[in-house]
């Protein structure tokens, strides 16, 4: 009996997220929110089937209570936060927050299977955030004085990052110390949000030369640090925020190309530079002659993608644990292993259906900060999904960065659920400019009336 | 301006949608094209697992025998058997201590399990594993014990494949070894420097094709003459000499008056070796070429590479012993075969292939693997020609052993010196069979065992006979 249950829940779960992933998209056809609202409880509806498909394969494969409580509590839990964000802001974007409880559903199931204590402490950090969030929007709509701090968020994300960097070559040059220490705090995660504010910021205010200027040496301060610390994969993410955020703010293609130009020397200089730059890509290249030693991960992480065929190998039927830092660094390999490469497909499409909704805001805001701080969190979202997918798949070399709320690690999570709630509360922004012109205009008519 | 800002959103927008469609496209793509090639690795945690689900499955030949099965011994623990001991060793291969041949070859299926979901239920309340599915070979047991009790004591190797298909019916190779026993033998097998044992020589043997390479000099003799071979004449006096370089007739045979025929016939190496001094070098060459000397085969499994060497500054000594098969001159005989299926079929190689289908144990064709063409390696005229001049040989030449019999044949003999002395020779013999509308071609080795018509002949008919009884 649990054979069929789990045997047909497979094909179940990989329909629900196909399900899932259309409606995300469906989403686009209409341009306001009221008239999405059919296709929202739809969309809704699919993500409580996924996670009930997961959950009964779950319980048919061990037949464990703890692991029952555990998943009707995360259900209870992503409910209340789809109720209650609507209940508490009618005018945000309801798309942006189905689909992050959809990627912290999945990444929940996916991390108790791999380890149920990881699970329960990502569980914890998720719904702390979660409470959080729900503060975010309405503060950041009161907080107007942040737009001008800009050089202030530089300061002391710089002055985090510099601190990082003697703290880690007092212990230990290594970039495993770099990790060490953030098990209790990741600051190169959360200096990702302040060097958001801080570009957003000061190229709102002011698109002349010298401006651009300081605020690129400032940016590529933030990049050196982290190339230093070794972490390539922020490095590349900080770079390309900066430097889509100074397209959008000054749409002179001149910038970009002349960035990409800049930093494409960069990295050939890093590249004779760095040892470690050079094992990653002959990893890539071929990781098969390696495969004993730097080449492992990678083809273990591919071994995985292919096993898992169509449907996966089911919940608790793979052997995601052999591939080193699951977890963390190769999430998506243990998704399509498990859920089938159906299933994790879904996954990147719902990220990208996540990125095009927040572009989609942004074009409508005309607040210049709060246009590039949105352009600024979508692009640092959707590169770091590309930098894991790709690296997983082998499409480009790995460069170690964590699926945004499916991998498991507090700051990453936290720090997401708070990118996504800054940019909720530019939604209730721009719906306050709409509100604004429709007071003008109700003005004007009365005036053109007198 | 405001234009140009939503220009510059949407088109970071546009590029990163196609950079993910680009990336999942590849992810499927790659996953599914590298599925089996990354299943047989053996850092694949996934073989481990499925072994612990699945029963390997098993082996069949085409008349429904088990060439391999797995079966649980006294203590409980899984263990391959071969039932037919010895006489499949090499082609069937082994599943310990690495693997090799079908085993090897078809792993990825036999480890998984195509069982519909009822079954699987079924095997999984009475707590027993799922069976992998089974492997249907293209393999004759009868005719390959045949060919293993003809071989004898002698080390060589025979292939049998059906001409119109490809199909390989029978693959021998000796030395050979127990797959049985692999684990207690390996350290005995491995210790031999040669690693003459685990070699399959009908594929990765290499040897001088001697007279057998007649028939890619008498094609090349028609290629470049056309029909006036049949004006062709040599009087043989057991030698023929060239400067300092002197070719001897087989035992300095004096063969006399010959023409074409019978010079390919009598195998009359003189003739040969005459007849090559007149050779255009570099067509000869193409014709090497376009028989895959020194190329790739059309064969799946492990090969060796045959070499044949003709250009401009080829000395006339080594064009001479080029033309009669020795000097630096290897094949495999898997290669002769191709060359005399081809023969047989008109010109047209078939792929030659070992596994006919992979099925579920409980009956579901999962692959099936149909006949597919190669290439025209020759001509239809030079088929035919090539099919006349090998009947003759049965007819009038060193084969004769298989003429006046129930079938007719057609082939080539050769007696392939590998030493400097002349007693010792391997013996060659590769023809097709029956002559009127041809099934399968025989290729036949027996090293160091004399003369071709006299040890290798004998093997050919013995597999004749078996395949024409059967029918």
């Amino acid at each position: 009996m649990e054979l069929y249950v789990t045997e047909i829940s497979r094909y179940v779960i990989a329909g629900c997220a196909l399900l899932y992933t259309l409606f995300s998209f469906l989403v686009f056809i209409y341009k306001g929110e009221k008239r999405r609202k059919p296709l929202y409880v739809m969309l809704n509806i699919a993500l409580f089937m996924t996670q009930f498909s997961l959950f009964i394969q779950i319980f048919a494969k061990t037949g464990s209570k703890r692991y029952f409580l555990l998943c009707a509590i995360q259900l209870i839990v992503i409910a209340t936060t789809i109720g209650l964000f609507k209940l508490i802001y009618p005018d945000g974007n309801r798309l942006i927050i189905s689909n992050m409880c959809f990627m912290l559903m999945v990444g929940m199931v996916v991390i108790t299977r791999i380890s149920y204590n990881k699970g329960i402490k990502q569980f914890i950090i998720a719904s702390v955030s979660i409470i959080i969030a729900f503060v975010i929007p309405e503060l950041l709509f009161r907080m107007e004085f942040l737009e001008r701090c800009g050089y202030i968020f530089a300061a002391i994300g710089l002055t985090l990052l510099l601190a990082l960097l003697v703290y880690g070559t007092v212990i230990n040059g290594s970039k495993i110390n770099f990790r060490l220490f953030g098990i209790t705090f990741m600051p190169s995660e959360l200096v990702k949000l302040l060097f958001v504010f801080f570009a957003a910021s000061v190229l709102s205010r002011s698109k002349d030369f010298k401006t651009i200027v300081l605020a690129s040496v400032l940016a590529a301060a933030h990049v050196i640090i982290l190339v230093l610390l070794k972490d390539l994969g922020s490095a590349l993410i900080y770079f390309v925020v900066y430097l889509c955020i100074l397209l959008v703010a000054t749409n002179n293609p001149l910038y970009f190309i002349l960035g990409l130009g800049s930093g494409s020397l960069a990295s050939v200089v890093a590249y004779k530079l760095f040892p470690h730059i050079q094992v990653r890509v002959s990893a890539f290249l071929d990781p098969w002659t390696t495969i004993d030693n730097t080449g492992y991960q990678i083809s273990q992480s591919l071994f995985a993608i292919s096993g898992g065929g169509f449907f996966g190998l089911g919940l608790f039927g793979g052997t995601p644990s052999s591939i080193p830092f699951v977890e963390e660094d190769f999430i998506f390999a243990a998704i399509a292993e498990e859920l089938g490469i159906i299933f994790a497909s879904c996954v990147a499409l719902v990220c990208l259906s996540t990125f095009i909704m927040i572009l989609l805001e942004a074009y409508k805001i005309r607040n210049d900060f709060g246009r590039l701080m949105c352009v600024g969190f979508a692009v640092t979202y959707i590169f770091q999904v590309f930098l894991t997918i790709g690296g997983n798949s082998k499409f480009i070399p790995l460069t170690g960065v964590t699926l945004p709320m499916v991998s498991y690690g507090g700051t990453s999570v936290a720090v997401t659920i708070i990118m996504f709630a800054l940019i909720e509360g530019e939604c209730l922004v721009r719906s306050d400019e709409r509100y604004q012109d429709y007071l003008n205009k109700k003005k004007e008519n009365k005036a053109s009336g007198k | 301006m405001e234009n140009k800002k939503n220009y510059s959103i949407i088109f970071i927008g546009i590029f990163n949608v196609l950079l993910f469609i680009a990336m999942i496209t590849y992810i499927c793509v790659y996953a599914y094209t590298n599925k089996i090639e990354m299943m047989d690795n053996g850092y694949n945690a996934h073989q481990q697992l499925l072994k612990s689900q699945n029963i390997r499955g098993n082996i069949y030949s085409r008349d429904g025998e088990i060439l391999a099965r797995t079966v649980t011994d006294d203590e409980g623990e899984e263990v391959r058997e071969y039932p037919f001991g010895k006489v499949f060793s090499h082609v069937v291969g082994f599943a310990t201590n690495g693997k090799s041949g079908i085993e090897k070859f078809s792993n990825y299926y036999l480890i998984n399990t195509s069982l519909s979901l009822a079954n699987k239920v079924k095997a999984h309340e009475n707590e027993e594993k799922y069976m992998g599915d089974s492997v249907y070979t293209t393999l004759d047991a009868g005719l390959q014990q045949t060919a293993y009790e003809a071989l004898a004591a002698h080390k060589g190797a025979v292939i049998v494949t059906e001409v119109k298909t490809g199909k390989v019916l029978c693959m021998v190779s000796k030395p050979d070894f127990d797959p049985n026993e692999i684990t207690k033998i390996w350290d005995e097998l491995t210790e031999d420097e040669d690693n003459t044992q685990l070699l399959n020589r009908a594929t990765q043997g290499l040897y001088p094709p001697g007279s057998t390479f007649k028939i890619v000099t008498a094609l090349e003799y028609y290629r470049e003459n056309g029909d006036s071979y049949r004006d062709f004449s040599f009087n043989c006096t057991g030698k023929f000499k060239s400067g300092d370089n002197v070719i001897n007739c087989y035992h300095g045979e004096n063969h006399g008056s010959l023409d074409f025929t019978k010079a390919f016939a009598k195998s009359c190496n003189s003739a040969f070796a005459s007849m090559s001094l007149d050779f255009n070098r570099s067509k000869f060459e193409s014709t090497l070429n376009g028989l895959m000397f020194g190329q790739e085969l059309p064969w799946e499994f492990g090969y060796s590479k045959s070499t044949a060497i003709c250009n401009d500054e080829l000395p006339e000594g080594d064009m001479m012993q080029l033309a009669i098969g020795q000097g630096t001159t290897l094949v495999s005989p898997l290669h002769l075969n191709m060359i005399t299926m081809a023969i047989a079929n008109n010109g047209t190689l078939m792929e030659p292939y070992l596994v006919d289908s992979i099925q579920s144990d409980d009956g579901k064709v999962i692959k099936k693997y149909d006949p597919s063409k190669y290439k025209d390696i020759l001509d239809e005229d030079e088929a035919r020609f090539l099919q006349e001049q090998m009947k003759e040989v049965v007819e009038v030449g060193t084969a004769s052993k298989l003429k006046g019999l129930s079938y007719t044949s057609a082939g080539k003999t050769g007696s392939a010196e590998f030493k400097d002395s002349t007693s010792d020779s391997h013996a060659w013999f590769t023809g097709f069979a029956p002559c009127e509308d041809p099934e399968i071609a025989v290729t036949i080795i027996v090293e160091n065992a004399g003369s071709g018509g006299e040890y290798a002949v004998p093997i050919a008919k013995r597999i004749y006979d078996t395949y024409f009884d059967a029918e």
